[in-house]
């Protein structure tokens, strides 16, 4: 081969000055493959076991081994975007599915193929508000209680624009509809709301607050998951013009690694951030599917495109469609109906413990719920800490549990550890 | 070496969807949560485990992935993704939330540190924030820090160059954090023109973004001046890691003088791209930008790895710690290479490009290239590339940098034999003797022919409901 280029060596291919060449060492010693293994997963260990009951924003529902041992064949796992879609015809029809079950879902009429996570879908939605603002005011209106990551990315992804990110009050976790009224009198372009909210209860005015934006022009973008929205009420039913969130299905927990879903109303198709699937015919008028409008695109449009997004999380997708039809509309309800009773059940347990109540909210909860603590609640999580048991202390005297099929086994050890230290 | 794909198509059928052989609307019915606060119905297909399993497995064999056959995706580097890192990702103590006390996750916090580690060293860096989730995700993060370092200067510096051959995420991400972009044209050489860049910089200039071997696969011989010259002015100089595959171990971009780096972890570290993503898209910076990183970094302690916020940081681009597992697997290659693997890599991949170069009969108009190379077609770019698929490769990158007409854009990366870049060469030279009508027809040998795009966009039908 070197003969053929017509060099003697591989290093006559670097034009390189010599001056910026480096002579240095990267000090990182080769490994074999048993051996790389070996010291990957001995530092892995070092993680300890514990009883998780954290939720916020990430949640670990069980995922069946079926959909690990689809997404990954080689042929999903290693190709790359579809630039090709005659050869990408599986990959393609797996995400049109996908965007198919999220239309199905939200009763939007359209969804993309993925953004990285809940909280950049939350930035790309203000940002699609911002392009489409039908009114001179330049809020984007969420929660008090928004998760602060979820508020700091929001609020990196409006730097370059002029709308600012406000507040409004909720009441028992769930938004204050009269407080937001009073807000939304001054103009907004985006008005922002979560079911199940950060504390997991489940929003009860969710009609209320979408014709409070329509009758203010400003766009209502609700938050959510999709296994909540299997049960929960349909977006479209509640006016709502896009959907950001979580899928929380196809993948368990990964230190916060996500899928975040994006849906709106079809007025808004040229406006929409991220990479869509779309049905056609090849040149027999047989069905074909290829990546579509993808002059909103960064490669296309440059620094007019619709978001900067090239890489996506498209296997995680495929991921959550494998999980969703495994499921079925039965399973997911059956799911999602349980993520109801188990955080309902367990806050009766831990409300009988002295010096405890729960729930805090007087909502109904989904996954998780806030409790009160006559301690301190930082000092109730270090003391649940030391004892392998992981909550999130969210206030001065509140800490918050999450509670799903894959740690309802060890509630038993939470409940009896809190009475411990509570 | 050629690659069948299968076929299923049913007379005129595609492979069913999903909703077409299992379609199922329920209705609602709970007694967890009072009417009002429920949806009415569901339509979720509902197949059994054994249909669920051959449907998506006859969509595996409708994709062509890297383990299919030859990608020279120019660009994109699509190298071969060892499997024992999937094997890591997989396992239960992968598998944490990210709340979880820093104390509990020594382990997790131990690869993080240790990948912050590995790329600072390879990229010449300071310091590493590991958050952003795509290559994007990085360019846009490393704006953000450059923003925020100029106006804790109190400068408040308005545009961003970008040169016209570079990727359209660095156009896209610095009009993202309100830059003006300043588009800079290239010499007749293919590199940045130092004429027209001194000719651009001014007081306004808050960073220039540069890819460097550039999308030609040119090496940017005048990088020391170009560095002066963006820094002399009080800018930054960015680095757009997409092409590091053709550097590792020969030039690092802190020492070429970048102030600002994103590492592409799916490009230069092997994690599969599955399909679109996840990617990951560290960014290395100069310890003078280090305070403005996003927060969670990781840090070394007597008492072992600990969380901390930079202080002056930008806050978040990603709502926890970006994608998680395509990190650990990144960790695990670099693991597995060490530094001889690495500069192995690079050096098999800058020649399998030359050799690939030298065995095609297409005229390759710049050079000389590194780890790819960017040919002209002189005839329909996209037509040669269809009729590629029927040689049973995947094409390269078409069209695309348009500095060379016709572009195809080439990077076979150092996954490939001699005998499968001979295959590749061969499937090059036989479309480029067939005649225009071949091409246009072409393919003939996928699972679909070719797909009309105009319609598609024409016509939006973007879920199943579009097709009742």
């Amino acid at each position: 081969m070197l003969d053929a280029v017509g060099v003697p060596d591989e290093e006559a291919l670097f034009d390189v000055p010599p001056e910026i060449r480096f002579d240095g060492s990267f000090d990182i010693d080769a490994k074999t493959e048993r051996e790389a293994r070996r010291a990957v997963a001995s530092t892995l260990a070092e993680n300890d076991d514990c009883a998780s009951f954290l939720g916020r924003g990430h949640y670990d529902h069980y995922v069946p081994s079926v959909v690990s041992h689809l997404a990954d064949r080689g042929e999903f796992l290693t190709s790359y975007t579809q630039y090709q879609p005659e050869i990408s015809q599986g990959f393609l029809q797996a995400l049109f599915e996908y965007q198919s079950l999220l239309v199905e879902l939200t009763g939007l009429e359209v969804a993309n193929c993925s953004m990285y996570d809940a909280a950049t879908a939350l930035g790309e939605a203000a940002r699609l508000a911002d392009r489409v603002r039908a009114v001179e005011g330049s809020r984007v209106l969420v929660p008090e209680t928004l998760l602060p990551e979820r508020r700091s990315v929001l609020r990196n992804y409006l730097v370059g624009l002029d709308l600012t990110v406000d507040s409004y009050p909720t009441r028992e976790g769930t938004v204050d509809t009269d407080a937001l009224a009073d807000e939304l009198d001054e103009d907004a372009a985006l008005v922002y709301a979560e079911t199940p909210a950060a504390g997991g209860e489940i929003e009860p005015a969710l009609e209320h607050i979408g014709s409070l934006a329509d009758e203010h022009g400003a766009l209502f973008c609700l938050g959510t998951d999709a296994v909540a929205l299997s049960l929960l009420q349909r977006p479209a039913d509640v006016g709502a013009d896009i959907v950001v969130g979580d899928a929380t299905l196809g993948l368990p927990a990964a230190y916060g690694m996500g899928l975040g879903l994006f849906a709106c109303r079809e007025e808004y198709l040229r406006q929409v951030p991220g990479r869509l699937v779309g049905a056609s015919e090849d040149d027999e008028g047989s069905r074909a599917y290829t990546l579509t409008l993808q002059t909103r695109e960064q490669h296309i449009r440059r620094e007019r495109a619709t978001s900067n997004i090239c890489t996506n999380q498209a296997w995680l997708a495929l991921r959550a469609a494998i999980h969703a039809s495994y499921l079925g509309a039965d399973g997911l309800m059956e799911l999602a109906e349980q993520m109801v009773e188990l955080p309902r059940e367990l806050a009766a347990e831990l409300d009988g413990i002295e010096g405890v109540s729960a729930p805090v909210a007087d909502r109904h909860h989904f996954r998780e719920f806030r409790v009160q603590t006559a301690r301190p609640a930082a000092d109730v999580r270090d003391a649940l800490d030391a004892r392998g048991v992981a909550v999130h202390a969210v206030s001065e005297h509140e800490i918050q549990v999450c509670v799903t099929e894959t740690n309802v086994e060890r509630t038993d050890e939470l409940v009896a550890k809190l009475a411990e230290v509570a | 070496m050629y690659h069948e794909q299968a076929n299923w198509r049913d007379g005129d059928a595609h492979q069913p969807l999903l909703s077409e052989q299992f379609g199922a609307e329920e209705t609602v019915e709970t007694d967890a949560l009072p009417d009002e606060l429920t949806r009415d119905s569901l339509s979720i297909p509902s197949p059994a485990e054994p249909e669920l399993n051959r449907h998506y497995t006859r969509l595996s064999q409708m994709t062509y992935g890297q383990t299919s056959g030859p990608y020279p995706l120019g660009s994109c580097t699509m190298k071969y993704n060892p499997p024992f890192t999937e094997d890591l990702a997989a396992r239960p103590a992968a598998s944490v939330h990210p709340d979880r006390r820093d104390a509990s996750v020594q382990g997790t916090l131990g690869i993080l540190h240790g990948l912050q580690s590995s790329l600072a060293t390879i990229g010449g860096m300071d310091a590493v924030s590991l958050q952003p989730p795509a290559g994007a995700a990085g360019e846009f993060a490393g704006v953000l820090v450059a923003k925020a370092y100029h106006e804790a200067n109190g400068d408040d510096r308005t545009e961003i160059l970008v040169p016209d051959a570079a990727h359209g995420t660095n156009f896209a991400s610095a009009a993202m954090a309100g830059f003006e972009v300043v588009e800079l044209p290239s010499g007749d050489d293919g590199r940045v023109d130092l004429d027209a860049l001194r000719a651009a910089v001014s007081e306004q200039t808050a960073m220039l973004m540069l890819t460097n071997p550039n999308t030609l696969g040119l090496f940017e011989r005048n990088i020391e001046t170009v560095a002066d010259i963006v820094h002399d002015a009080g800018g930054l100089l960015y680095y757009d890691g997409a092409n590091l595959n053709a550097l590792l171990g020969r030039a690092r971009p802190g020492d070429m003088g970048f102030d600002v780096m994103h590492y592409n972890v799916h490009k230069t570290f092997a994690t599969p791209h599955g399909g679109g993503g996840p990617g990951a898209g560290p960014i290395g910076v100069t310890e003078e930008l280090a305070p403005y990183l996003p927060a969670p970094r990781v840090r070394e302690t007597e008492s072992g790895y600990e969380s901390f916020a930079p202080e002056a940081s930008i806050g978040k681009v990603h709502g926890f710690r970006g994608n998680w597992l395509a990190l650990l697997k990144a960790h695990a290659y670099i693991e597995r290479l060490g530094e001889s693997g690495l500069r192995d890599a690079s050096a098999k991949a800058v020649l399998n490009a030359n050799y690939l170069a030298s065995q095609i009969d297409y005229d390759i108009p710049y050079g000389p290239f590194h780890h790819e190379f960017v040919a002209s077609a002189d005839r329909d770019a996209s037509a040669v590339a269809k009729r590629m698929l029927d040689h049973g490769v995947h094409p390269p990158t078409t069209k695309w940098p348009d500095l060379v007409e016709e572009a195809l854009m080439t990077e076979p990366t150092e996954a490939e034999s001699k005998r499968a870049l001979d295959q590749l060469a061969a499937a090059f030279d036989a479309v480029g003797a067939e005649d225009d009508e071949t091409l246009s027809s072409a393919p003939e040998r996928a699972s679909v022919g070719r797909i009309d795009q105009v319609g598609a966009a024409r016509n939006p039908r973007l879920w199943w409901g579009d097709l009742e």
